[in-house]
């Protein structure tokens, strides 16, 4: 707790500089995340769009240095509230995890333990970083369920999560990840498993209560919807690493990179002609293990040239809070 | 605040769900452990039996094990010795229950042994993975090479035979080679999102293996653990059968099968057949009790048979 106290206005929560993560398998080396530039501001929401192996989950998971042993992170910095996480200990990273930063996980069906009550899981962080016994961690426990709107808290306490329907318990990972008034939500598709109607409700509630407590956010999904409705700034990944970042309402209304836009061009309009056949992108994502040395999206970009196929474009301003990764098509 | 509200709510808005789990968990279990498993709770029950005696021996067996009378030689049954005299004149029954409690001491010592030696190498090699796990496998490994009676007679040749040695010697042979069941399940619920979110949460890795994994590989220990009272209680039979065993004139049943049950095997059978009889049903019951229960603990087994 102590050294949560300055944090510079003008520096933004979270500032992660060159992050990268590899792993080593059998097929050799995998970079899944490659020299990835990102910023959170305090209060903000912030959504990471990817397909599935773009990167997006693990980078969100380096973040908090849980790669698992095959994995290594390297980063220039990632600075969050004044601290560098790359510099921290096991045991100070640990005071990091749940407390200042919060995730919720994908599956809420299989992200609550179970063999233990909802009272006890909803009571662990508390007790882990706060010191409460489980008494009071329990009786703050009732609160937490509440502001989830989770009917009846009290009684809830001793339910077990097969008790719990998806929603409800996707709503208890969400008070757990409240209960140390985390100053940054990791949302890893906090709504992929659940019905549509649940989506919305959820995502909502999230919303309400990132803003009630001023917690920054990052809401890693594929869903683009999703992204347009709850998300302040998106960055979209491709290959490992950031291709496009923009403000929301910016990147729909002028996506700049071709992936961009073959993005938005998929996405499936009400009001289209019915007759019509979904756009695709032609071609496939890349095989992490075995990147194109130039832009990974230049095999499967119509504007491909020469230049594309020998190094990676860098990440580069073309408006104001509009970066895009791409040596231009016009 | 909990205490006073639960009370006044509980009745009117409690969803069915909980309605039905209200009996207390190890009551509903014993009733479907009745009702799917009838031969399973059969064995528990006679094995409880047997647990009873062993404990309640020095109170219920009718004469001292080790009081001799010279008058009475091998007697065969009746009502004042209900299954007869030894060559010494002892009773059997008698004999016959602190046997039962020996081999129940050693059964569940063994066993107590060998699950918490299964358990602290299981969950360090399944959850910590990678060169730990390497280096404990290739221990256990080695370890399951020595044939297990061979390995307790090196051991009770060296250092004499005993109640604590036996215990001792048991507890690991069976909880190293145990730890490889523990390590598998482990592995299967480390995978598991909670545990992962357990570590996304800042818990440190004792806290997640006793608070997250243990608990879900509870079913496995316990199986493992019934599992491993019987083979125990066989093992020390065995080894007192041997002579290696508790020393006489401690009246184990291997003990009794081998030196008066096989010398007066046609003058008074009565002096095999109980001891074996007893070991027969013990081990028995007990196995039958472990299947039942895995068939209901473990959900991989579930709706198999």
């Amino acid at each position: 707790m102590s050294e949560a106290v300055q944090s510079a206005t003008a520096t933004p929560l979270l500032l992660v500089e060159d992050l990268s993560v590899s792993f080593r398998t059998d097929r050799g080396t995998v970079r899944a995340v490659d020299s990835v530039n990102l910023h959170v501001d305090a209060g903000e929401t912030l959504a990471i769009v990817g397909e599935s192996g773009s990167g997006k989950s693990v980078t969100a998971m380096s973040l908090m240095r849980l790669v698992g042993d095959n994995g290594t992170v390297d980063s220039k910095r990632v600075l969050f509230d004044g601290i560098d996480l790359g510099a921290l200990s096991e045991a100070q990273m640990r005071k990091v995890r749940g407390n200042r930063i919060a995730m919720i996980f994908q599956e809420p069906m299989s992200s609550l333990n179970p063999v233990l009550t909802i009272g006890k899981q909803v009571a662990e962080p508390m007790v882990l970083h706060q010191g409460l016994s489980w008494r009071e961690a329990r009786r703050r426990a009732v609160t937490l369920l509440q502001r989830v709107s989770i009917p009846d808290p009290e009684d809830r306490l001793d339910s077990y999560p097969h008790h719990f329907s998806g929603g409800m318990r996707q709503r208890v990972m969400i008070a757990m990840a409240l209960a140390c008034d985390p100053k940054l939500i990791i949302a890893d598709e906090p709504t992929t498993a659940l019905d549509v109607t649940v989506q919305a409700q959820i995502l909502a509630l999230l919303k309400d209560l990132t803003r009630e407590t001023g917690a920054a956010q990052i809401l890693i999904t594929h869903d683009l919807g999703v992204v347009a409705r709850y998300a302040d700034r998106v960055a979209v990944m491709y290959g490992g690493r950031v291709v496009e970042t923009a403000p929301a309402h910016e990147l729909y209304a002028n996506p700049q990179h071709p992936y961009t836009q073959g993005l938005m061009a998929s996405v499936p309009s009400l009001d289209g002609d019915p007759g019509k056949r979904l756009q695709t992108i032609p071609g496939q994502p890349p095989d992490l293990a075995n990147l194109p040395p130039g832009c990974a999206f230049a095999p499967r970009c119509p504007y491909a040239r020469d230049e594309c196929r020998q190094a990676p474009p860098p990440l580069e301003p073309i408006a104001p809070q509009h970066l895009r990764a791409c040596y231009g098509y016009e | 605040m909990t205490d006073t509200a639960l009370p006044k709510t509980m009745p009117e808005t409690a969803p069915s769900p909980l309605v039905a789990g209200a009996r207390h968990p190890i009551v509903a279990f014993i009733q479907r452990l009745i009702r799917e498993k009838p031969l399973g709770a059969f064995g528990g029950g006679l094995f409880l039996i047997f647990l009873v005696c062993g404990l309640l021996a020095n109170i219920i067996a009718p004469y001292a094990a080790n009081e001799t009378n010279m008058a009475l030689r091998l007697e065969a049954p009746s009502l004042s010795h209900w299954l007869g005299t030894d060559h010494l004149g002892r009773d059997l029954l008698s004999r016959v229950l602190i046997g039962a409690q020996l081999s129940m001491m050693v059964g569940f010592l063994a066993a107590g042994l060998a699950t918490v030696v299964s358990i602290v190498l299981g969950l360090l090699s399944g959850y910590l993975g990678g060169r730990t796990d390497m280096l404990i496998q290739r221990f256990v490994d080695a370890w399951m090479i020595f044939p297990d009676l061979l390995l307790l007679i090196v051991v009770v040749s060296i250092v004499g035979s005993g109640m604590p040695q036996i215990v001792l010697v048991l507890g690991l042979l069976y909880g190293i080679g145990g730890s490889r069941i523990v390590r598998g399940a482990v592995i299967s619920v480390r995978e598991n999102m909670y545990t992962h979110a357990a570590q996304s949460m800042g818990a440190r890795t004792l806290y997640i293996l006793w608070y997250h994994i243990l608990p879900n590989v509870m079913p496995v220990v316990i199986v493992l653990f019934t599992t491993r009272v019987g083979a125990a209680i066989l093992a020390e039979a065995g080894l007192s059968f041997l002579g290696l065993g508790v020393p006489p004139p401690a009246p184990t049943w291997g003990g009794m099968l081998s030196g008066d049950g096989r010398t007066y095997m046609y003058m008074a059978p009565w002096l095999a057949i109980a001891p074996g009889v007893c070991l027969t049903i013990v081990v028995y019951s007990i196995n039958v009790f472990g299947d039942a229960l895995r068939d209901l603990l473990d959900p991989r087994m579930r709706g198999s048979r």
